[in-house]
């Protein structure tokens, strides 16, 4: 507060300028941290989902777990790997793949299930084999949904890399961090304008890249809440 | 847990600040959200503009948007209320629409017939039945809530995130894990019991339900 009088709300630009290569490596941790947590959850998600779809005593705990595992405070499951795994970017990247893995497995296992049973029926009419099914009529029919889950899960963790650099992650949350701590503005917006942005950027560039790959016949409303 | 045991006095003392900040700032949201909601189903062309902004203030990471807020509305419970109520405020707004829109037609038909005005249909006929709805939309708020306040320690207004980041930095691993058990179980409860809330009403005054 003691600067808030004698600065420029945009000092942060010059900060960011000034400090390029900083600026630069946290950005890549931040966006490798979750690039990769997503997808390595899209490969833990997917097979899980598939499983639970077809193995239907897996289905209701699975489904439950990752229900429950939502309602955890993020901020809660990245403080707990660090007795367990200690500070650094791997850490923070297992923290943030178990973040990843619920909201797409959730999506993938709803969007496998709700396929129309008659399309089923019909796919089953023409002789296909279990797997013919699943990789041709079933997880094509899905794809919107489990392509919600992943916009959900890049765009959550996108956030959450943030707060990873508390247990030593890296990326831009370490600006906002220093910035708190020394109270110091433009430091502060330095990590926290760019977050915001690449925030805003991968949920733009997703739902379009979204409304480009998935045909318009299965297109979503909208992916973040059931109304029912 | 040996923390919960030891310092009760402390967590409830936190517990308590988190379960005030969430309130205060879902109260803000549905005191605007509901009303927004409603406007949007009275004036359609407003549903993408508001909607739409809603959808990216939600999508900025809960740190940055406190860490932006900090130059203008200082450390303290202003800044975590107001992010937080911004927050919610998607949920509600969707979901007062989505659920005023639910309300079979043949319903408000009904009502006119009977003679009702704008007003009484709507505060008799579609609010009541777009409830469990807008409730939904409160549960989705409220939960995202109680995880996002736990961030907002790094404001400065106490709540569970307090023993988190203190665990953190001390390395102490049952201060971790008492707020992040308080947290969860604090979240889990909202989840639960505006479900159970919503289940009742629902019981209660559910579309199909004639009443003599």
């Amino acid at each position: 507060m003691r600067r808030r009088a004698e600065e420029n709300p945009l000092d942060f630009i010059d900060y960011i300028r000034d400090n390029q290569d900083v600026f630069l490596r946290l950005l890549s941790e931040h966006v490798q941290l979750t690039l990769l947590s997503v997808l390595i959850g899209i490969a833990i998600a997917l097979p899980l989902a598939i499983v639970a779809s077809r193995v239907e005593v897996l289905a209701r705990p699975l489904t439950w777990l990752a229900a429950v595992g939502q309602t955890i405070p993020s901020l809660a499951v990245l403080a707990l790997t660090l007795p367990f795994l200690g500070i650094g970017f791997e850490p923070a990247l297992f923290a943030l793949t178990i973040r990843a893995v619920l909201p797409i497995f959730l999506n993938a296992y709803v969007g496998i299930r709700s396929a129309d049973s008659a399309i089923i029926d019909a796919a089953r009419g023409m002789g296909t084999s279990d797997a013919q099914l699943l990789l041709m009529v079933e997880l094509p029919l899905a794809t919107p949904v489990i392509f919600a889950g992943v916009q959900t899960a890049t765009v959550q963790n996108i956030g959450l890399a943030t707060l990873a650099a508390y247990i030593g992650g890296g990326g831009l949350g370490d600006w906002i961090l220093q910035g708190l701590a020394m109270v110091d503005y433009p430091v502060l917006l330095a990590g926290a304008v760019p977050v915001a942005v690449l925030a805003i950027s991968a949920e733009v560039l997703l739902g379009g890249l979204r409304r480009i790959v998935v045909p318009s016949g299965l297109q979503l409303n909208d992916r973040r809440f059931q109304t029912g | 847990m040996e923390y919960i045991i030891e310092h009760p006095d402390r967590v409830w003392e936190l517990t308590r600040q988190h379960i005030e900040i969430v309130a205060i700032s879902v109260a803000f949201a549905m005191l605007i959200g509901i009303p927004v909601g409603i406007f949007i189903t009275r004036q359609r062309w407003l549903e993408a503009p508001v909607i739409g902004a809603a959808g990216v203030l939600y999508t900025v990471p809960s740190l940055a948007l406190f860490a932006m807020m900090i130059p203008y509305t200082g450390l303290g419970r202003t800044t975590v209320v107001i992010a937080l109520a911004l927050y919610s405020l998607l949920a509600i707004v969707r979901n007062t629409v989505a659920g005023i829109d639910g309300v079979p037609p043949s319903m408000v038909d009904a009502a006119r017939g009977m003679g009702m005005t704008g007003r009484q249909r709507l505060l008799m006929v579609e609010l009541p039945l777009a409830l469990p709805v807008i409730l939904a939309g409160v549960r989705v708020a409220t939960v995202a809530a109680v995880g996002i306040a736990t961030v907002a320690a790094v404001v400065g207004v106490g709540g569970l995130g307090r023993l988190i980041f203190d665990g953190m930095r001390t390395l102490n691993t049952d201060r971790i894990l008492a707020g992040a058990i308080v947290a969860s179980v604090l979240a889990l409860t909202a989840d639960w019991g505006i479900a159970w809330l919503g289940n009742a009403l629902r019981r209660d005054i559910g579309p199909v339900r004639t009443r003599r």
